[in-house]
């Protein structure tokens, strides 16, 4: 019967679907423009009994007739009008779709092109009425977007973006998410608005940038059918060309790749951070694209977290977190019970949660408002310090192992620790006590001992340690609490990590006002509303690149992606493997404590080595070590073709032979939560004082000829017949709709509303529900209560959701997965190793007599807002001008600057054997004599002769740091283990002294 | 007697993070508002910034950030200057560069003594932070750069006479008084850029052993009379702060069971005496 009735009313829907096109049209500018886009015949029907409907799209207008067409440009298939009905009756789900498609009840034939249009027009249908942001009373309208910064308010007038400014919440939004803090007889309430960092707020100036790339170009002297001159990249200029012409030579090479070379010829090369956004950043649309046409991955280091995730998770777990700890519930115990706040190599003023604004700024005010004393252990009085004040420690770079076994020292010596929770939730201490104390033959690690190394007095080591040992501490060991900070990303940077759990398990972690952090993290937010951070993949389905199967892909189902091809290179590497031909790596895997040992080759066997890269995002000459080596290898004729997608033409962009111009997050459709990173840092958004999820509202149009990265993907993909895979013919604005309608978000409020008005603040969690502390369940001997969906199920071992992911379920003093692992350099006893590029290297020491660190930068994010000629260039901490040029600001001690010569303002070349950097001389008693300090992460990349073999003087510092790992059984970058010297520049250009 | 705009800064509050010279460059580069502003140029002017000052040796160095800007003064020398009416003063106290008006005249910017007034080579006219007067004008309650302060270093607020004269009782002050343009931006800790500190840290030797003074009193004498002093810390550290620069004087270190010190010290700039053994008796 049911099979009956559906034969029947399926026809009627069918000339129901020309209705409502019709209508649809009259009604709709969008929709009448999409239509008018090409002429086609198109026919839905049915496979078994020939029930259809023809329409014809003709200049704009539309007709439709009973029964199939023959001749049809675009043909929907449906395997019987039940099916059919069902998929074309509302509610529409894609879900229906998408299972339809893969039990092949669901068809659709014809050009790829045509069919996307098709699929266009109908999701067009139902979109095509909806409007958003506000128009206010002068003529300005008032959108919201999200950045890297913290999300804001954009005022446009006449189709340009006037101002941007963090989103004052409206009197609802403000009442429902906000809470207090009672502590110590005072209440907090955080402001009902978002905060935001200067990079964040600088947006407007890098859309309206002079850097924009408006066309789609290629290098004059790069002919695809005849000579392709690679030894002229980054040195010829470029020519602009058509999209169809950059289009045509980009799949032609992608496919020629394919047939010529084989699996694994090219390469995905990108960024580890992107323009703000859940379908636009990286782990999205560009992994559905990878998995699409099949890559070379690049495997990613753990750039910020290197000394936890190689060191610090063997002696207490979190592989999942990269080795950082949990961050739960701290801000009531810490503004209760905390007296000491350690911070160790830690500037959240500067790192900012990476994405988190100035939230964590207000919190810290709070904890100086109840007096907790804070003290302070960097080379650089960093802006923490200076902000702060307390005790500032001053310490040789890569020596803070051998300070902390000192403090242990003292510890045991005064018997200054928590003596009942060693017994009883750690292992190991014997052995280790035994190090410290000198018992085991190697000298006792006391104050004095390492004052040599350290350039700490030994009082004040005595001083601190007595001092930490009888406060209830927190301990902030990087700007996020654990992770970041100079110091994990040195040579000794995975004995550092492991020295800061070490010296919490003697310290009774968990124990009221006793833990890791610095207040950046463990707001009473409300962490169990679901949206998906970007980690989640948006709709990439790629189930192995990132965490979309952990929650997002049950919620919105779509299309799982994999990438067919096995072969890897690891970031850092990506020269090696060019210009050698073989590398080597141990991966990023955070299932397990053991899975980094595995180590794999490249090329992998039976692969092709690369012969193709596809360069996407932020350059890499200012991020990754030694990168002279990077300008070397693009120049190789091993590699036959290079794109690159950019929004912005600097560092390696005029190194690539097509470029494609990609526009910005500000005219594109987005949607996101602020802060949320998803699984690479789970529930990042603990770090906000209000959860704010926006719809990303596409402000201005595409500036020039930039299209989305979303849209440039489709392209490429039209013409490899990949479309309708690729996008599911679903637009990015479809594709947030179906985010939002995944998401807790929409259990709130309408899509309509929610599309208007472009926010929504989370309500607070209620107070009786708020998170409890980390680690207390740890220390109290109970299950774990905090809401961490890590370790997995696994890696428990007696119980699950009892202790840690160590093998013994306890704080490891001796750590039992470094023991079977036989590195060397890192024995499962953390002894002091002194680094191999620092302070004992005598030779080197003698030609090269500085150490060169290089910090995550205050004013830009990485690259992201550096150069670009925007606004954060003029702020004289970040850049300075000299002479017409924005150069990078290298910090020296007074002393050191006099030995020189050097003068504050003027111009100098840090140099050593790998590179030279032209810098503005910034002379400050901030840094520590004999240390000389610059950022990281410059956008511009300028060389001042031949590329890889010249003078920068675009502030790229990486072209000095050690391309070597922290030790080689890992691939944990060491810029901090670098020595240069400095000298007043005399215009020279070459590299060598 | 109607409100006037003053704005006050917080020496003591600035963290340096920028927000505010960021928020002012987002105002006011590629817009612009008859009567109100020409576009500033997308590079090199600082209307609004908060500007990098250190104090005093390592390890005892302070950082602080001192506002740069327009002074919105009631007696403005930039008025006097202008010629065409091209300056004016609003009754609500905002000082504007009238941008037409202004054109080609260079002496607006000579004449300020803050050196507030930024001259637009492009659009030939002297350009200052006109206290986002065009957004007060729709309603705005605060300033950009105070919008996005989260540290409460920058408040802007509508105050009569009298109320303006009471916030300069309770510590407020022109970051210039010396002179004379009543400005309408005061400032508070400007004294720690005025002042200087002598510093120090204490420490004693016992078999090889080395150990902080805690508790030492530590005297500042000049011409034979203590005129401040200082105990120790646990870091043995101390620091007599907020002296007058210039001349010279003595420290006199005094512990518990240890000798007497006496250390003769010059007093032009913050100085530390870096980290001394005190004997033991």
């Amino acid at each position: 019967m049911a099979g009956f009735r559906d034969r029947a009313a399926f026809p009627v829907v069918l000339w129901g679907v020309a209705q409502a096109m019709r209508a649809a049209a009259l009604a709709f500018p969008a929709f009448r423009a999409k239509i008018a886009e090409r002429d086609a015949l198109v026919s839905i029907e049915t496979r078994d009994a020939g029930v259809g409907r023809w329409y014809r799209f003709s200049r704009g207008r539309i007709s439709s007739g009973a029964g199939p067409a023959d001749r049809a440009d675009v043909r929907l298939l449906f395997k019987d009008s039940e099916t059919g009905l069902r998929l074309l009756t509302p509610p529409m789900r894609h879900f229906d779709y998408i299972n339809a498609i893969k039990m092949f009840k669901l068809d659709i034939v014809g050009e790829d092109e045509a069919t996307r249009w098709f699929t266009e027009i109908a999701s067009l249908m139902m979109t095509a009425h909806w409007s958003f942001g506000e128009n206010l009373s002068n003529g300005e309208t008032r959108y919201v977007n999200d950045t890297n910064g913290g999300p804001v308010f954009v005022y446009v007038k006449d189709a340009k973006i006037v101002r941007m400014t963090p989103i004052e919440f409206e009197v609802e939004e403000a009442a429902k998410g906000r809470w207090s803090i009672s502590a110590r007889g005072r209440t907090f309430t955080p402001p009902p608005q978002t905060s935001i960092s200067s990079h964040g707020l600088s947006n407007k100036s890098t859309v309206y940038s002079k850097d924009r790339l408006l066309y789609p170009m290629k290098r004059v002297d790069f002919d695809p059918n005849g000579a392709r001159n690679p030894q002229n990249r980054g040195i010829s200029g470029y020519e602009r060309i058509t999209w169809d012409e950059a289009l045509d030579i980009v799949a032609s090479e992608i496919r020629r790749m394919k047939t010529q070379h084989g699996n694994g010829a090219i390469l995905s090369s990108h960024s580890s951070h992107h323009t703000w956004g859940n379908l636009g950043y990286y782990l999205c649309s560009l992994f559905r694209f990878n998995n699409a046409i099949g890559t070379t991955k690049m495997v990613i280091n753990p750039d910020s977290w290197e000394g936890w995730y190689w060191g610090a998770m063997h002696h207490y777990g979190y592989s999942m977190r990269n080795g950082a700890a949990e961050p739960y519930g701290q801000l009531e115990d810490c503004l209760e019970n905390c007296e000491l706040m350690v911070f160790w190599s830690s500037d959240p003023e500067a790192t900012t949660g990476s994405y988190a604004g100035l939230e964590g700024t207000i919190r810290r005010l709070w904890a100086k408002e109840v007096g907790i004393e804070m003290i302070h252990i960097d080379p650089y009085l960093n802006s923490t310090a200076a902000f702060f004040g307390g005790k500032w420690i001053q310490i040789r770079p890569g020596t803070d192992p051998a300070l902390a076994q000192a403090i242990m020292h003292v510890w045991i010596d005064e018997e200054l620790y928590d003596k009942d929770y060693v017994a009883t939730r750690t292992t190991g201490f014997d052995e280790w006590r035994a190090h410290l104390l000198g018992e085991d033959g190697t000298p006792p690690k006391t104050p004095e001992w390492q004052e040599s190394e350290t350039g700490v007095p030994a009082s004040v080591v005595r001083a601190l340690a007595r001092k930490w040992g009888a406060k209830r501490t927190y301990l902030s060991c990087g700007g996020k609490g654990t992770t970041f900070g100079g110091a994990n990303r040195a040579a000794t940077g995975a004995q550092w990590a492991r020295s800061m759990v070490l010296l919490m398990a003697m310290q009774g972690l968990g124990k009221p006002g006793v833990n890791f952090g610095c207040l950046q993290y463990g707001t009473p937010v409300d962490l169990d509303f679901y949206f998906p951070g970007y980690a989640e993949g948006g709709f990439s389905g790629d189930v192995e690149g990132n965490a979309v199967a952990v929650s997002l892909y049950q919620r919105m189902p779509h299309l799982i992606s994999m990438n067919s091809v096995g072969q890897r290179v690891p970031r850092l590497r990506i020269p090696e493997a060019i210009l050698d031909g073989k590398t080597e790596g141990y991966p990023t895997d955070p299932r397990s404590l053991e899975r980094q040992f595995a180590k794999f080759g490249y090329p992998a066997p039976g692969h092709s080595p690369v012969r193709m890269m596809f360069k996407y995002g932020g350059s890499h000459f200012g991020t990754s070590m030694d990168s002279n080596r990077l300008a070397k290898a693009y120049q190789s004729d091993s590699l036959e073709f290079v794109v690159n997608q950019s929004i912005w033409n600097e560092g390696e962009v005029p190194f690539a032979d097509v470029i494609l111009p990609a526009c910005t997050n500000f005219e594109r459709w987005d949607i996101s939560e602020w802060a949320a990173a998803g699984g690479y840092s789970y529930h990042n958004e603990g770090q906000l004082n209000h959860r704010v999820i926006t719809l990303q509202h596409k402000c201005i149009e595409p500036l020039g000829e930039s299209r989305s990265d979303f849209q440039i993907f489709l392209d490429i993909c039209k013409r490899l017949g990949l479309s309708s895979y690729f996008a599911e013919g679903r637009t990015e604005l479809d594709w947030c709709k179906m985010m939002f309608e995944a998401s807790d978000v929409s259990r709130h409020i309408s899509w309509r509303k929610f599309l208007k008005k472009g926010y929504f603040v989370v309500p607070a969690e209620k107070e009786n529900l708020r998170q409890k502390p980390a680690y207390r369940w740890f220390a109290e001997g109970r299950k774990k209560d905090v809401p961490e969906p890590h370790p997995l199920p696994s890696e428990y071992r007696e119980k699950f959701g009892y202790g840690l992911q160590t093998q013994s379920g306890k704080l490891e003093f001796v750590s039992s997965s470094l023991a079977r692992a036989n590195d060397p350099e890192r024995p499962a006893l953390n002894r002091y190793i002194p680094s191999w590029e620092g302070v004992r290297s005598t030779e080197l020491l003698a030609k090269y007599p500085l150490q060169l660190i290089s910090p995550h930068p205050r004013y830009s994010f990485h690259t992201a807002q550096d150069g670009k000629g925007g606004f954060v260039n003029d702020i004289d901490e970040h850049r300075m001008l000299v002479d017409g040029w924005y150069y990078w600001v290298a910090r020296i001690n007074p002393a050191d600057a006099a030995a020189r010569g050097i003068e504050h303002g003027r111009l100098v070349r840090l140099f050593n054997d790998r590179g030279a950097v032209i810098c503005t001389a910034m002379v400050t008693e901030r840094i520590t004599q004999g240390v000389v300090h610059a950022f990281e992460s410059s956008a511009v990349y300028a060389p001042l002769g031949k590329p890889g073999e010249s003078a920068d003087r675009g502030g790229c510092i990486n072209q000095l740091t050690p391309k070597r790992f922290q030790t080689d059984m890992t691939n944990a970058s060491a810029p901090n283990s670098c020595l240069i010297e400095i000298e007043a520049w005399d215009g020279k250009t070459e590299i060598a002294a | 007697m109607s409100a006037k705009w003053a704005l006050f800064f917080d020496v003591e509050k600035c963290a340096g993070c920028q927000n505010c010279f960021v928020a002012v460059k987002d105002e006011y580069v590629g817009n612009e508002r008859a009567g109100y502003f020409a576009a500033q140029p997308a590079t090199g002017h600082v209307w609004f910034g908060a500007k990098h000052r250190e104090r005093g040796p390592a390890p005892f160095t302070e950082v602080a950030y001192v506002l740069e800007t327009c002074q919105h003064c009631d007696d403005a020398p930039c008025l006097k200057a202008a010629t065409n009416g091209a300056v004016i003063k609003r009754p609500d106290g905002i000082v504007i560069i009238d941008p037409r008006k202004a054109h080609g005249q260079k002496q607006i910017v000579d004449a300020c003594p803050y050196g507030a007034v930024s001259w637009n080579e492009h659009s030939q006219t002297p350009q200052a932070w006109p206290f986002d007067a065009h957004l007060l004008d729709e309603g705005w309650r605060r300033t950009r750069g105070e919008q996005v302060c989260v540290t409460g270093a920058l408040m802007s607020m509508k105050l009569n006479d009298a109320g303006f004269e009471q916030k300069k009782r309770e510590g407020w002050r022109e970051l210039r008084p010396d002179l004379g343009t009543k400005a309408r931006v005061l400032y508070r800790g400007l004294e720690r850029l005025e002042t200087i500190f002598v510093a120090g840290s204490l420490e004693t030797e016992q078999g090889g052993v080395r150990d902080c003074v805690q508790g030492a009193r530590v005297e500042l004498i000049r011409a034979g009379a203590v005129v401040a002093s200082a105990t120790t810390d646990a870091f043995g550290d101390f620091k007599i702060d907020a002296l007058a620069p210039g001349g010279a004087g003595a420290l006199r270190i005094s512990a518990v069971g240890r000798e007497d010190q006496e250390i003769p010290v010059t007093l032009d700039r913050s100085i530390s005496i870096g980290r001394r053994i005190v004997p033991a008796t």
